[in-house]
């Protein structure tokens, strides 16, 4: 890819067509199927869906993590243009924590409970050379300061188990941060944490990707969250992508019917004391073969064409995807919303 | 809770441990038929013989004061006498427990720095090929017969290739023109100290057998437990954490994850190491190994019970001893074993 004449063409991180599977005693799980989408740098991107749609997999397929016997069977992953999965582990090494960074969901449980916190960030920084010495330690005390951590000279010798589960997910944030990485996938970041702290964990992100130009693929089940902080976002269901574009157009007019009713169901204080919404029938397993539309066993707009074709994503307004064949025929109009 | 306040804790434990063993020695000397005076003195005694010795030995007093006077001379360092050999027990103890210590430490030594790593290379190739052939071997090594497999590594390399020696912890013309010279009792330290490295081969040569036939029970378990707690250790999210920050493989499985999961070998370790010392009963009769093994065999067989209770005692002393040790090495590896330094920051 010539980087001269096109940078800021290329998006820094392009997924095409992704495909995970995970051999069971089953079956084949399809967790990821045919995902596409991209991400600018400097933006914060939502992937949103309900657990186990494949949104966790799909971050971990973009640092090539998916734990075995589960692998990634099809795709291209081109970070800066250049595919990920074409390179050796070795190569793959030096993306991860480098590049690319993750934080994780319980961030009690990503740390290493018998390593001090200056243990375990001073190692990413040796692996990764950008600091010898006394240096690793005036760094990693600078960025806790950034990050709102006190006592950051304390901090270095203390262990996980000795700090708040806020103040646990400032730590991993900062470990992600301490190389100078472009993307940050952060799956899940506040589903462990109290109600206030996640908002401080949220603001957090929001400044970090405003003042470092960070982006950030921000994996979450939460609407709300994408609404506030993203400029995309996708829609996962059983591991495709029903509907996507830009956070304003697709929470205003929503065209799926499965991100109708996940929109509906939010608790609405105009309707105050009046039963939530919920989309009827539950998530079917993974294992059994769906054909068509994988939304149709639950969708009231359901056709005999649903339940027998794969709808693809076709445009449905202004930066706006959707896979349903409420649209296919006539782009731009669909038959009301739910 | 300081680090020395928790060695502390442990020590005092111990010490109540150390009480309660002798007590129960105590009771069961006094329980078990038999008059110790008689077995002294022989079946022929005379009343008369009989009364003085146990005047002597303090039969008859009360018994509440027989275990002070017993636990105050045990702490002297007083085992009481061996009706076989008619030497004080310490003494004999003095020559036969560096023989199984040093059997019994090489093959734990052997068993940890062996089979640890080999589970953790099991836990990261998971049902490849090293994993299986790993698997089968352990199987067998928990549940091979140790006096058989003994005689089997006899028959191999003493009998068909002649490399190494039948038994005894060195050969006799060694003894004769090259003595080793009494430091600790440990022929390898004490030939090693005083450069006499013609003995100090011939030792080498003399334990490997005995002490791979030792090693083969907890190296098996040692490989099996580090595996089983590595794989749970590789599937926690720090590790995968610890994959996504650009950690190399080898520095993920043996520092960060190796860390984690070797708590519950070395506790199985502790545990082993103590029933290594009376285990090695059979190997050090197949390999003529002059220990601790032999002495109570011996002592079981002469009804030599004062020997018994010694070896009783000094065994729990060493289980109390390394598992102490355990108990330190781990809350030295985890931060949470001392509780309530700094709690929530």
């Amino acid at each position: 890819m010539d980087a001269g004449t096109c940078t800021s063409a290329v998006p820094l991180l392009e997924v095409d067509d992704l495909r995970v599977v995970f051999p069971t005693p089953r079956g084949m799980v399809k967790a990821v199927w045919g995902v596409s989408f991209q991400i600018q740098k400097g933006h914060m991107y939502g992937i949103v869906g309900e657990s186990g749609c494949g949104k966790t997999a799909t971050g971990r397929a973009i640092l090539r993590l998916i734990p075995p016997p589960g692998k990634i069977v099809g795709g291209r992953i081109l970070f800066r243009g250049e595919n990920l999965m074409e390179k050796s582990e070795e190569e793959m090494r030096r993306v991860r924590g480098r590049s690319i960074s993750m934080i994780f969901q319980d961030p009690a449980a990503a740390l290493n409970p018998l390593f001090t916190i200056g243990q375990q960030i001073t190692a990413i920084m040796k692996r990764h050379k950008v600091a010898h010495g006394e240096a690793l330690r005036q760094r990693a005390e600078q960025l806790f300061e950034e990050l709102g951590l006190p006592h950051s000279r304390d901090l270095l010798e203390c262990y996980p188990h000795q700090l708040s589960g806020g103040m646990q997910q400032r730590v991993m944030i900062a470990m992600a941060l301490c190389v100078e990485s472009d993307l940050l996938i952060a799956d899940e970041p506040t589903s462990c944490l109290d109600v206030t702290i996640q908002s401080q964990i949220l603001d957090l992100l929001v400044r970090l990707q405003k003042q470092r130009g960070l982006a950030i693929m921000l994996i979450t089940h939460d609407l709300g969250v994408v609404a506030e902080t993203c400029e995309r976002v996708a829609v996962f269901y059983l591991g495709r992508i029903v509907e996507q574009g830009a956070v304003s157009e697709v929470f205003r007019h929503p065209r799926h019917p499965y991100t109708q009713g996940l929109l509906a169901a939010l608790p609405d204080p105009q309707r105050w004391g009046s039963p939530l919404k919920m989309i009827p029938g539950s998530v079917p397993t993974p294992l059994e073969a769906i054909p068509g539309c994988a939304f149709a066993p639950r969708c009231e707009f359901a056709t005999d064409t649903c339940g027998n074709v794969e709808p693809q994503l076709v445009s449905v307004g202004d930066d706006h995807l959707a896979a349903c064949f409420l649209y296919a025929a006539d782009p731009g109009k669909g038959r009301g919303r739910a | 809770m300081s680090r020395g306040e928790y060695l502390l804790r442990r020590l005092g434990f111990g010490l109540f441990v150390l009480l309660g063993v002798l007590l129960v020695t105590f009771v069961v000397s006094r329980v078990v038929p038999g008059d110790p005076a008689r077995l002294y003195l022989g079946p022929r005694a005379s009343p008369e013989a009989l009364a003085q010795v146990r005047e002597r030995l303090g039969l008859d007093d009360p018994l509440p004061k027989q275990f002070v006077k017993y636990v105050a001379s045990t702490l002297q360092g007083d085992l009481g006498y061996s009706f076989r050999t008619k030497r004080p027990i310490i003494e004999d103890l003095k020559v036969r427990l560096p023989a199984t210590m040093e059997l019994v430490i090489l093959s734990t030594g052997l068993a940890l720095l062996v089979g640890v790593p080999v589970g953790v290379l099991g836990a990261s190739r998971r049902g490849k090929g090293f994993d299986q052939v790993s698997r089968i071997l352990t199987i067998a090594g928990v549940s091979i017969p140790a006096f058989w497999w003994a005689l089997l590594l006899q028959l191999v390399f003493f009998l068909w290739l002649g490399l190494l020696p039948l038994g005894g912890r060195v050969s006799q013309d060694i003894q004769l023109h090259h003595p080793i010279q009494m430091i600790t009792g440990f022929y390898l330290i004490d030939a090693a100290v005083t450069g006499n490295w013609i003995a100090w081969r011939d030792a080498a040569l003399h334990i490997l057998l005995p002490a791979c036939v030792l090693a083969t029970y907890p190296l098996s378990l040692a490989v099996r437990m580090t595996r089983a707690s590595m794989v749970e250790v590789l599937s926690e999210v720090y590790v995968t954490a610890a994959r996504a920050q650009g950690l190399s493989e080898r520095e993920i499985l043996f520092r960060l994850a190796l860390k984690n999961a070797i708590v519950p070998t070395l506790t199985i370790m502790g545990l082993v190491f103590a029933y290594s010392i009376t285990g090695a009963v059979l190997v050090e009769i197949v390999f003529t190994w002059p220990g601790m093994g032999s002495y109570m065999t011996d002592a079981i067989l002469n009804k030599d019970i004062y020997v018994l209770f010694a070896v009783t005692l000094v065994v729990t002393v060493i289980y109390i001893f390394v598992n102490l040790l355990v108990d330190l090495v781990q809350a030295a590896l985890d931060p949470r074993i001392r509780i309530g330094r700094g709690g929530e920051a």
